[in-house]
This record gives structure tokens, sequence and C-alpha cells, in this order.
């Protein structure tokens, strides 16, 4: 046993490192640094950058532009983008409808969609969720019925992230509800500007507008555009939301958030925002939580590890979607009580702070009010629990 | 990085993990209990028969040079048996002291003993009126022509009673320092009790004890330097001790919640409960994970030895009160009866949290130094 990484991993650490100070934009990295909202072009430019230097969507397959890297390198590249304060490019292109073309999309389907897609030339949405449809995912009921060489949609689709920039959506449509409710759910590719597609934004409580409705309306998608075969798109689906497990505690994250938080920490001491008994109770709630990431840190790493003998069945693995959330919206709460009353105004996005470092207050409610939703999407914690207690437990 | 144990370990976490299942039953530990000793010498031999008790000594000095991930192996194969022989005692600290602090006369002295099973030694070093974890004593050796005659009171002496000696802290002038006493020396009386947790706890009192120069571990003085480096190093054993003691008392609830019928239904069936016991895993795994950063942590730099292994003290003290909790809870009133094994393991992760710095404790060291991870420049 030990905890040190090879020489080897260690000088791949300081080629990204020293990789991503060079390329990350000075305007991206204080956007990141403060939370601030990013734009498509934002998260359009980075990913190009990280596509030219083939790092762009490096666990995909390496004869589809991946890179054959051990876990170890994948879980060092996504901490060192997230201490580097750099932007994680669109997960709906690189973790997910990326890995799912690569899987089950046919020849011709992966020639006219990967390499736009790493390169977002194709800005993807994912067509899941439904007003009837959320934890129970497999109830949805947006139909798509054959009509000749075409499917034809109707019905809606909800918290469709950035559906409003979508050139393509990936979605799942019921093609039959005769059987059991998994069956019959087909999985389709169509372009955001087909004829009947209405899409209505719903403002969320952090004043941002990310999600929409998706409206059908007798919308004709070619048959070619099915992934795999009719009628076996929940398999599709499954695929997709099970991939990229070592990721989803998003620990680099919250190592970069902890870093904020201890230079907030000083900043606010020394300025006299905090009191002598405040600053006492900060440094024991920060001490509570470092011990806890460092646990989930290392938790982490097992998981790594484990993948790199062929992963399996690993019970820290479970553990990680559900404590890394509650770990990244605990470090927004911090922040958020350190903004207090200055932070009760919301971010202006035309007019940036006169100090670029003052950028943190306006930005911390709303993010520690959007960040509620990564305990509830990809899978609410809830349902996690229930996955864990069937699979694992055997409950 | 690498997770897994080498031949060597798996092999010692085999040999140990079936030692403590196959001949340390909970009637077996039920049984030792109830002894006039309160724990098993049987028992303690068995240790000694497979090496375990030479374990963390040089092997120029009979012992096997085992280190971190051997001693956490070890100890959290016992924390799944509830073992309450005096393993953590004498091997881990009073052992501890030998390693760090003694000459090699006083090892070859003593070590053979305790690798035998036939040398039990306790460190007396807790008093009441000071901090519940502190390298301060209000214990005194006064030095004489000959040695060094010691006075003082001391509490939660682990395994006191069955001690045959003591490895005493008092002040001289040079500060703390640390003494080897006999138990039988004049001056010295010892009160048994019974540990909540199982395990015997004494009140020693030492009276006017004189002993002889060679009594003394170390220089005078060196007491807070060994007993620092010890008190890592045991407090990384009780780490894994209670990993064990979580795993075991995971296991039992587990399966209760899928054998135990109400409502016409297993428990288990039950989303409330299954959300709990998915808590409790996740508890476990995490605990774990500290356990494995502890055991690796014992020979890197002082200021992140210190950090690491309070971190993971920390860790488990959370940890192993949810788990012991909703143990019992999950268990219903059985699990507060004293004929089950579940509320025995709540009770040793009590325990457990309590011996050398709590939750709190080591959360304000975290606090001092300014955090689990490396302070950047």
């Amino acid at each position: 046993m030990k905890l040190d990484f090879t020489p080897e991993e260690t000088a791949f650490r300081d080629e990204v490192r020293s990789f991503l100070k060079d390329a990350l934009p000075d305007d991206l990295r204080r956007k990141m640094i403060n939370r601030d909202h990013l734009t498509k072009e934002d998260t359009v430019r980075w990913q190009r950058i990280l596509n030219a230097r083939g790092w762009a969507v490096t666990h995909w397959p390496v004869e589809y532009g991946g890179q054959a890297w051990t876990p170890a390198q994948r879980y060092i590249f996504q901490e060192e983008m997230a201490l580097a304060h750099a932007p994680e490019g669109s997960p709906f292109n690189v973790n997910m409808i990326g890995p799912v073309l690569c899987k089950f999309g046919t020849a011709a389907q992966q020639e006219r969609f990967l390499a736009a897609t790493a390169n977002i030339d194709i800005w993807w949405c994912q067509g899941f969720s439904e007003p009837g449809a959320g934890s129970d995912l497999a109830s949805l009921k947006t139909t798509a019925v054959r009509d000749g060489d075409h499917y034809v949609l109707n019905g809606q689709k909800i918290w469709t992230t950035q559906a409003q920039h979508a050139d393509w959506m990936f979605g799942l449509f019921r093609t039959d509800s005769s059987g059991k409710k998994q069956q019959g759910i087909t999985f389709l590719l169509l372009d955001m500007k087909t004829p009947g597609i209405t899409v209505r934004p719903i403002e969320t409580i952090d004043g941002e507008h990310d999600a929409n409705e998706v409206f059908f309306d007798d919308v004709r998608v070619p048959v070619e555009n099915i992934i795999g075969e009719e009628g076996r798109g929940w398999d599709v689906a499954k695929h997709l939301l099970g991939s990229e497990r070592s990721g989803i505690a998003r620990i680099g994250l919250s190592k970069e958030r902890l870093s904020q938080l201890r230079a907030l920490e000083t900043r606010l001491a020394a300025d006299g925002t905090l009191t002598g008994e405040e600053q006492r109770r900060l440094a024991h709630k920060l001490a509570e939580v470092e011990v806890e990431l460092r646990a989930l840190e290392l938790t982490q790493l097992r998981v790594v590890a484990a993948d790199a003998h062929g992963g399996g069945a690993n019970a820290a693995a479970s553990i990680l979607k559900v404590k890394g959330t509650e770990m990244q919206q605990r470090m927004t709460e911090l922040v958020t009580e350190l903004a207090g009353p200055a932070g009760l105004a919301m971010p202006d996005h035309d007019h940036a702070p006169n100090d670029p470092d003052d950028g943190w207050v306006n930005a911390a409610a709303p993010f520690y009010f959007t960040m509620r939703k990564v305990s509830i999407f990809g899978g609410s914690n809830e349902v996690q629990k229930n996955i864990i207690a069937k699979t694992m437990l055997g409950l | 990085m690498d997770f897994d144990l080498n031949d060597e370990q798996k092999m010692l976490q085999e040999t140990v993990t079936r030692f403590v299942a196959e001949t340390y039953d909970f009637q077996k530990r039920e049984h030792a209990l109830k002894t006039p000793e309160g724990w098993s010498r049987e028992a303690y031999a068995g240790l000694a028969e497979m090496g375990l008790l030479a374990l963390p000594f040089a092997e120029e000095e009979g012992g096997f040079g085992g280190g971190g991930v051997e001693m956490m192996i070890v100890m959290e194969a016992l924390g799944r048996g509830l073992m309450v022989e005096p393993y953590f005692a004498t091997v881990v600290l009073a052992g501890g002291v030998l390693r760090h602090g003694a000459s090699a006369e006083q090892r070859a002295d003593i070590v053979p003993g305790i690798v035998a099973g036939e040398h039990i030694l306790a460190l007396a070093h807790s008093e009441a009126g000071l901090p519940r974890h502190t390298l301060m004593a209000r214990a005194t050796a006064s030095s004489t022509d000959d040695g060094w005659t010691l006075d003082g009171r001391k509490i939660a002496v682990i395994h006191g009673q069955s001690a045959d000696t003591f490895v005493v802290s008092a002040m001289t002038e040079a500060g703390l320092s640390l003494f080897l006493v006999d138990a039988a020396a004049d001056g010295v009386t010892v009160e048994g009790k019974r540990g909540y947790d199982g395990v015997p706890v004494a009140t020693v009192a030492f009276a006017g004890v004189n002993v002889a120069k060679e009594a003394l571990i170390g220089s005078p003085g060196q007491g807070e330097d060994i007993l620092s480096r010890v008190f890592e190093e045991a407090t990384a054993a009780l780490v894994a001790e209670s990993v064990g003691a979580m795993v075991e008392t995971f296991d039992v609830t587990v399966d209760y919640l899928k054998t135990r019928q109400q409502f016409g239904i297993a428990i288990g069936s039950f989303q409330a409960l299954q959300h709990r016991a998915v808590e409790m895993l996740m508890q476990l795994e995490l605990s774990r994970s500290m356990s494995i950063l502890a055991a690796l942590s014992l020979d890197i730099d002082a200021d992140q030895r210190s950090r690491n292994i309070s971190a993971a003290k920390a860790q488990i003290g959370k940890s192993g009160r949810i788990i012991g909790q909703e143990a019992v809870q999950m268990h219903g009133a059985i699990g507060i009866t004293a004929e089950y094994k579940v509320g025995h393991a709540f009770k040793r992760l009590t325990a457990i949290d309590a011996l050398l710095g709590d939750r709190d404790w080591h959360l304000a060291r975290l606090v001092e130094k300014r955090g689990v991870y490396p302070v950047a420049a």
C-alpha cells in the first residue's frame, strides 16, 4: 500500500498543470473563480482549446479521439482542471452522447457526429425527463410513431438544460406502450431546427435560464437517427447514466472550493468582516469539512485504483455520488454564509465589480441555490440509495 | 498509488481474521468478561502463538518489524471480534513506549516476555483534573541516590489490574518522564474496574514508590516526545480497530434487516431503514479510507502525520457514533440488551472515540494546524 503517485504520474500532473496555466484564458479563470455564469461561447471556446490539445474527450475510446489514460491519470487530469479553475466542457457532448455514439452508434453516425461533438460544432441537449417522468424515468410518455422512414414525435420534455443553445437533442421516446415500461423506449437523435419543436425557458432559483421545456408537435425524425434498436433505448440510457463513475464525486471542484474558502478565511479576518468568535467557528467548520473531504478523496482514489485492476463492483464507488454531491453543496453553504448581507444583491452580468476579487460575494448565494440540483439530477441521491440498498446490501 | 495488500499482508489478514472468527465468538467473549480478570488468557496465548504480539517489534528483538499497515490489519480483525484482551495496552501502548524510548537493555529484558504473551504491561498516564488527552502529568518522580521515588494517581489505566509492569508518566525537574514500575512494588495500589466496553480499566496509585535508575525510559524530560509519537501510532491502531467494529456492526445489522419480520414482511424492505443502512455503509467506507491514511502516515513528516491521524480519528468518531446508534435503533429493543452483540459494538465504538482524544479534540488540533491539507505556500 502507498498513497504516492508514481514518478510517471507526477510528471503527467506537471504536464497538465503547465498546459492549463498557459492555455486557460484569464477571463474564463476569473469567471470560474467567481462562479459567474458561463455563456455558450465561453464553454465552446474552452472546449476547442482542449480539443486542439487532444484533451477534450479523454475518456472516449482512443480510436474516437480519447486518450489511453490510466484511471490515475484521469483522476489527476480532472483534479488539475478543477484546481486550475478550468471549465468542464459540455457534459452532454463529452460525458453523455459521445460515449453513447462510441458504443452504440453506427459507423455512419460516428462519422457524422463524433468529431463535431468533441469540438462542440454540435451543441447537444438531453431529452430525458418529462413532467410525469423524473426519478421514475421509464414512465416517460412522449411518443415516437413510425411513419414510413420517419418517427413522428409528440409530447413534452422538461428540465432540458441549455436547449435554447442546442443544435441537436438526444432523447428517449416511447415507441411501444404495450409491455413493461422499460421496454418500448427508443433512443433518438434529432435536429433542434426540425419543424414542430418549441423551446420554452424555465427560470431557476439562481435567477438564470439554463432549464427549458421542449414541446414536440408532429416532429418528424428520420429513422436513420435511431441509436441501437427500436425499443432498446433503456439499455442505452442505463449505459449513459452509468459511465464515468470515477469523476462523479467532483472531488477536484470541492478541493478548489476549499482553497477558496481558506483564502476568504484569511481575507475576511484581516479586513474585519469576521469577528474573533466567527473566525473560531469558521475554522472549526472548515476543519470538519476538510476531514470529510479527505475521506471522500481517498475513497475516490480507492475506486480509481480498483478501476485500474478492471474495476467491478466496489463498495466505495457507490458512495461517491451521494457524498460527493453533499460535499459540493456544503461548500456552497459555507461561502454563502461568508457573503452575508453583502451577498443579497444579485450578480450583474453586464457590470463586473471594480475589484475582480469581489465577484464571489454576489455569486455565492445563486451558486448555493443552483447547486441544490446536484443531489437531484443524474438519479437523485434517494434513488442512488435505493440502488445501493438493493444491489449492495441485498435489501 | 496502491491500495492492495502484498502477499504477506494478505496472509496475515487471512490468518488473524480466521483466528478471531473461529476462536473468539460472542459467547467466548461473554465468558471471558465474566472471569475475575475479565479477559481470556487462552485467547491472548493464541495471539502470541500466531506471533501477533511480536508484530511491531524489531526483528533483532524477536519481533516481526511490522509497520502501520500490518498493525491496521491486526487491529481491524481484533475490532471485528470486539476482543478485550490486552493487545492494545501491552503491545501498542506500552510496547510503543519501549520501541520509541527504551534502551536496548530494557527492550531485551521486556520484549521477549511481551512476545510470549507472559508479560502484561499497562500505560499509567491519564490523571483526574487534567485535560482528557494531554502530555501533562501531576505525578512526580523525585531523584534519589539510587533511583527515583514516584508519587501520583493515575486513572483509566487500560488493563491496569492485570499488569505485571506499569509504564508510568511523572514529572521530573527536566519535565515529563517515563518509568517502568513493577506492579508488585511497595506503594503501588491498583483498583480494578470494568470498562463499559468490556475492557478492564484501573485506577492506580503510586505512593512513595522507589524504583532503580534503570527504571527510567530514555532520558529525563523525554516523556513528551516519546508519548506523542506513541499516541499517534496508537491512535492509528484505534482507528483500525473501530473500522473492524463498524464492519461487524454493519454486517450484523444488515443481516437483521433481512431476517426480522414485522407487519408480515422483512423490515429491510422499508425504505426508511434501507437509506439509513446505506448511510452506515457510506460512513464505514469513509472510515476505512481514513484508516488506510493513518496507517500509511506513521513514517511521514511529523506535521503532516499528526494532521492525517487527527483527521482519521475525527472521522471515525463521527462515523462510529452514527453506525453504533443506527445499529441499535434498527435492531429495536434487542439492540439495547446485554446478551446481543450489537450493543457491545456500540459501546466499544463509544469508548474508542473517548480514548486518545475524541472527535472534538482532534478537530481542535486540526484547527490549530489550519486543516488537514498541507498549507500552500
